[in-house]
């Protein structure tokens, strides 16, 4: 018997354009020790309905249908209090974004006591310690001093840590993990999902994971509930969905999602797969970067951002730098791209040192239009009150003096280019898609012809099906355009896709720099041996699963 | 591809179908532009409207309560409380206006300059900006006109002096927010200098909430010069405003003679809360968190 | 803890700079305008011998620095000048008549957080409710109240129709004595003395311009926590704590209130401005014989030193007030020493 089932479960949100259905029907089973991941895109309703059983709903949310039944009790009837109970005792969560997810003000320590005292698991008196040593459970080490922390004195990975002591605290048989990883740090990322297996294991508790991450659920789920437009498309075992997709989404998103061994036109479904094109880069310079340092001053003294790095990017190469947060990557591509000054360095552009111009004046610069960046944030990257075409046409008219007429027939080819439907380009950003969004972003940064491209994360934001058709978009342009690439990611595998040459950066040092191949193959620094172990490993497969679909 | 297929349907501009919406959701906003148009009139024809010569005085028709020939009454000299009070509308509204439009345009410029640029100059004119916020506003605003010398223009200046903190603020975050915005990288990457970035991609978008501001500041300044004139500062007697008439009236008040202190003040009321209905309504349509 | 300490020492040392600034802007006001400030000094019924006896005085054949080192000693050591018009030195005037406006002040501000902190709490929990309404009506109907009005609309209703209230002629009928100064709160020294009819009758007279100051600083304040609550209960550790299971009373003071109290104590510096402000009006309307109507006396008389010496004392006051609320909110937030850190 399961210990939990859902069944038929509809859910709708009351919003200003009528009743929108998040949850159109979907039947769920989870047992007892079962680990289920349930897997979608934004927007696909898998958060929804985990909150739909926990009760807890937005206040203009609400469920409209189907049977929701845990140990059986039906939750759908149960009076508020004792759900109250339940939540916490029976079946407990953790979510994205830990830092926020704790009462800021309040210490740790009393946070975990508040959930202990309320299941009746601590009295007063032995509180304090039962508090650390729920703390203790989830490897915190000198939980005594953890106990009075508060949580903006705590690292991300830390945070998680307390979340789950929190929701583990009264040793519920259910645990609701939603986008756990998600605002952490790779290597975090694989510290927290381990501890989450081991402790699920353990205790030999259920679990729902609920992740945006194919190749993350495949790893850590017993089961995979693939969920999209607020219905379950198909469930299964995650060797059977990565080796025999059934429905076209599944295969789609398996195929999106980056893995070892995966050409960059492998992510795309089987009937877009033109052949990839040919690239010749060269070693030719066309930018050098000598013992580039930026200190700036912090708080508590001088920040070393970069530490003196030096690499080249060859004439019509794609160079990818990859490193976690705070590794110096985006000081060091901001300074590349001429909006930020470097402390002291040199940056040879076809010859010529670029530092000497400050940032300041480097808008009237002639180089100006050889340089040009693709943002992470689509959203953050666009003037609010400008269309499409104004955002695109904008460089045009600044750097290029082309008259208003071709101007107009520029950003039409453009457009075409990076596959933009024209009649789009008279919207707001606010009314365009995420992937269309990152088109225009792509469109505006090639609209002047530019030598070199820094890409920033161009596809963090963007879910896996969109980021694969952004990604073969940027091959097809360096291929058709002659461009050199800089691609800044904290995503190696995606990096590898798109790049020949990797570098690796770690506190404002370059760790490791090579051939994409041989970095990814036979990576000889620890750090970047542990970042490839931190990436999710869905199962690697002899052959393509859709090409033997075909 | 997928992304493209979907909502290529047409859209047409969202900005006219939110206020629309918003209008039709929430009709005091409707009712607020409309008070606000009855204001307008009043300010604008209220002397060729008004029934009496606000300064005739009449001793033989003193301190008449309200009737159908004097709708609001008379005050102790014989003067027709109506017409004093709606053409005080057009005296009232001119201060206030002034007022705001200057510590706008100051506050804009200040803290565009201090939002954008940071450093030294923000850190004086955010120590300026304390000090003058060290005082209670009204309290320095009585100290000002005092020092200046007691005129209407006066009362304009040290109404625009206090509430330019609250613009500087305002521009200054929603500008330093909006400093490294990605659009405004983008917009440095097309060539714009820093003054086209700040005047052309950023200061617009900080407009809409230093629109809901204004409104809100409107009610403010009336209230505060009103207040200023009531404790004898700036406009003076026999000069029709609302805050005189109040204090004349209020030595009525105690005898009995209600319509002289309280016509004028219904009217201040009237005004203060369409530029705070005004302004709340102009906060729902400018929210971005509203909009599709 | 001592990192609290040392954040508390930072705060007060934060406002030697703004009393600095304040010192000088009250200095420029009285000095540095156009015009001749020992004729505005020397007051209307001044004549020329008078003018330059005053001018020396204050020292204006002297530099602008010099003035304002002789302006700013004169401030250190408590001489503000003497008052034209009661002949006294402006310092002793203001002390005499400070604790009328502070009993006045704090009475009203109590009485309005004891409105509309829970109401705004209430507003919160439930939106949409009959009490969401009210709150909101309240607010926006509040802010466009102005102070001398309401005084003069209470007056005519409780005083003139009603006449449950007593002529609102200052702090105490003259049928009551004063009660022996110690605080010069009339309600505590009374109190002190035992002397409950006088108790009552202070309260009287205290009823009406309290309510009128409250009214008036009800609305921001009901704002700010309806909204700083509605905030703190959309965040997400809210949801965790939801999520594990914790009781609603839990949720809504130990987690919501306690982060939405953050915002309101920021408002607070906000309203005290407003209600030193509000002040003045109302203690003309009502004759209470504070400081705001000695300043208003002054104006009509033209009684400059006194004007100027109540702008200054009113602004350290508010100085002082802000400071309080400072350390109220280091005290309250554990973040705030580890920025300054």
């Amino acid at each position: 018997m399961s210990l939990l089932s859902i069944k038929d479960l509809k859910v709708s949100f009351k919003t200003r354009r009528g009743d929108v259905e998040a949850v159109r029907g979907v039947s769920l089973d989870v047992a007892k020790g079962d680990v289920l991941g349930i897997v979608g895109e934004s927007g696909s309703g898998k958060s929804v309905t985990s909150y739909a059983l926990m009760r807890l709903l937005e206040s203009n949310g609400r469920i409209t249908g189907g049977a929701l039944s845990y140990g059986g009790i039906d939750l759908r009837t149960v009076r508020e209090s004792a759900m109250r109970d339940l939540r916490g005792r029976e079946f407990s969560m953790i979510f994205q974004n830990p830092r926020s997810a704790l009462n800021p003000i309040r210490k740790v320590g009393h946070q975990v006591e508040d959930v202990l005292r309320r299941h009746s698991r601590a009295t007063r008196s032995t509180a304090r310690r039962e508090a650390i040593r729920a703390l203790e459970a989830v490897r915190i080490r000198d939980a005594e001093a953890r106990y009075n922390a508060y949580p903006f004195e705590l690292s991300g990975g830390m945070c998680q840590r307390i979340v789950i002591a929190l929701a583990l605290a009264c040793d519920p048989k259910l645990l609701i993990a939603d986008e756990p990883t998600t605002g952490l740090d790779i290597t975090t990322q694989k510290t927290v999902m381990d501890l989450i297996a081991d402790l699920i294991a353990e205790r030999g508790m259920s679990a729902i994971v609920i992740t945006h991450d194919l190749g993350l659920a495949a790893q850590y789920c017993d089961r995979i509930a693939v969920m999209k437009d607020g219905e379950v498309v198909e469930e299964g075992s995650a060797e059977r969905l990565f080796s025999a997709p059934r429905n076209a989404y599944t295969r789609k998103l398996v195929d999106a999602t980056p893995r070892a061994g995966a050409s960059v036109r492998s992510l795309l479904p089987a009937e877009l797969r033109t052949p990839a094109p040919v690239l010749e880069p060269t070693r030719a310079p066309l930018l050098e970067v000598r013992d580039l340092v930026k200190t700036y001053q912090g708080k508590s003294g001088p920040v070393h951002a970069v530490k003196g790095i030096s690499f080249s990017v060859g004439k019509g190469q794609s160079v990818g730098l990859v490193g976690e947060s705070g590794c110096g990557k985006s000081t060091t591509s901001s300074i590349l791209v001429r909006l930020a000054d470097p402390t002291s360095g040199e940056i040879l552009f076809n010859g010529k040192d670029l530092a000497k111009t400050p940032a300041r004046d480097f808008a009237r610069d002639p180089r100006r239009p050889k340089i040009q960046m693709v943002f992470q944030d689509a959203t953050d990257s666009f003037n609010p009150r400008h269309t499409a075409r104004q955002s695109i046409g904008e460089p045009l008219a600044r750097l290029t003096g082309l008259p208003a007429g071709q101007r107009r027939d520029r950003i039409g080819e453009l457009a075409d280019l990076v596959g933009l439907p024209r009649p789009l380009l008279d919207r707001f950003p606010h009314q365009l898609s995420g992937g269309q969004k990152a088109r225009v972003g792509i469109a505006r940064a090639i609209a002047v012809d530019p030598e070199f491209l820094i890409l920033d994360e161009p596809t963090a934001a963007l879910d896996v099906s969109i980021q694969a058709i952004v990604l073969n978009l940027l091959v097809d342009l360096r291929a058709k355009l002659g461009m050199s690439y800089l691609f800044v990611s904290h995503d190696l595998h995606v990096v590898r896709l798109l790049c020949d040459h990797v570098i690796v950066m770690r506190d404002g040092e370059i760790v490791e720099e090579g051939p994409a191949d041989q970095v990814m193959e036979t990576p000889a620094h620890p750090y970047t041996q542990e970042l490839l172990a931190a990436a999710p490993a869905p199962p690697v497969l002899a052959e393509p699963a859709s090409s033997a679909a075909e | 591809m997928s992304d493209l297929a979907t909502s290529t349907t047409t859209q047409t501009d969202g900005t006219l179908a939110h206020v629309a919406y918003v209008l039709r959701s929430n009709p005091v906003t409707l009712l607020a532009f409309a008070m606000f148009a009855v204001l307008l009139v009043a300010a604008i024809l209220g002397p060729a409207l008004v029934p009496y010569d606000p300064m005739a005085s009449n001793a033989a028709l003193a301190l008449q309560p309200p009737s159908l020939d004097h709708w609001f009454g008379t005050d102790n000299l014989g003067r027709d409380v109506f017409s004093r009070v709606i053409v005080a509308t057009r005296l009232d509204l001119a201060i206030s206006v002034a007022a705001v439009a200057l510590s706008f345009l100051i506050g804009s410029v200040l803290g565009s300059i201090a939002g954008y640029w940071g450093g030294w100059i923000d850190t004086v004119l955010n120590r300026l900006f304390d000090t003058i916020m060290a005082f209670p506003l009204f309290v320095l605003a009585m100290g000002i006109v005092a020092a200046l010398g007691n005129t209407i223009e006066n009362i304009v200046y040290a109404t625009a002096v206090i509430n330019i903190p609250f613009y500087a603020r305002l521009v200054r975050a929603e500008v330093n927010i909006r400093r490294d915005a990605g659009f405004a990288q983008a917009a440095k990457l097309a060539g714009n200098s820093d003054i086209r970035v700040l005047a052309l991609h950023i200061f617009p978008n900080a407009l809409p909430p230093m629109m809901v501001q204004v409104s809100l500041n409107l009610g403010w300044a009336i209230l505060n010069a009103a207040g200023l004139s009531f404790i004898g500062l700036g406009v003076r007697p026999p000069t029709a405003e609302w805050g005189i008439l109040v204090a004349e009236g209020a030595n009525f008040i105690v005898s009995g003679e209600w319509w002289l202190a309280i016509f004028p003040g219904l009217a201040l009321m009237f005004a203060v809360f369409t530029f705070n209905l005004l302004g709340d309504g102009l906060r729902d349509i400018v929210d971005p968190r509203q909009r599709s | 803890m001592t990192g609290r300490l040392s954040t508390i020492g930072l705060r007060i040392t934060h406002a030697i700079p703004v009393i600095l600034g304040v010192v000088v802007v009250s200095f420029l006001l009285t000095r540095a305008l156009p015009g001749d400030p020992a004729v505005y000094f020397a007051g209307a019924a001044a004549d020329e011998q008078s003018i330059a006896e005053v001018r020396t005085a204050l020292g204006l054949d002297r530099s602008l620095a010099e003035q304002f080192l002789v302006y700013a000693g004169g401030v250190l050591t408590g001489d503000l000048g003497n008052s034209l018009s009661s002949g006294q030195p402006v310092l002793q005037d203001l002390a005499n008549r400070l604790p009328a406006s502070l009993e006045l002040t704090l009475t009203a501000l109590l009485l309005s957080c004891s409105i509309a902190i829970p109401l705004g709490v209430l507003a919160a929990t439930r939106p949409g409710s009959a009490v969401d309404h009210l709150c909101r009506v309240l607010v926006t109907a509040g802010v466009s109240l102005p102070t001398f009005f309401t005084g003069v609309v209470l007056i005519y209703v409780f005083y003139y129709l009603l006449g449950i209230a007593p002529s609102p002629l200052g702090r105490l009928d003259f049928i009551y004595i004063e009660p022996a100064h110690v605080t010069g709160f009339y309600l505590i020294d009374a109190a002190i003395a035992g002397d409950f009819e006088t108790w009552v009758g202070a309260l009287k007279q205290l009823v009406l311009p309290a309510t009128t100051l409250a009214l008036f600083t009800l609305a921001p304040l009901a704002r700010m926590t309806r909204a700083a609550m509605l905030s703190a209960l959309s965040s997400d550790y809210i949801r965790t704590a939801r999520a594990a299971g914790l009781t609603e009373d839990k949720v809504l003071f130990t987690y919501a209130f306690r982060n939405a109290l953050l915002p309101v104590i920021t408002t607070l510096g906000m309203v005290f401005s407003f209600t030193l402000g509000a002040n003045v009006l109302v203690e003309k309307v009502f004759a209470w014989p504070g400081i705001g109507s000695y300043a208003v006396e002054a104006l009509v008389v033209s009684d400059y030193a006194a004007v100027q010496g109540f702008v200054l004392a009113m602004a350290l006051l508010f100085v002082a007030l802000n400071l309080l609320i400072d350390l109220t909110y280091t005290l309250i937030d554990p973040r705030i020493g580890f920025e300054t850190k």
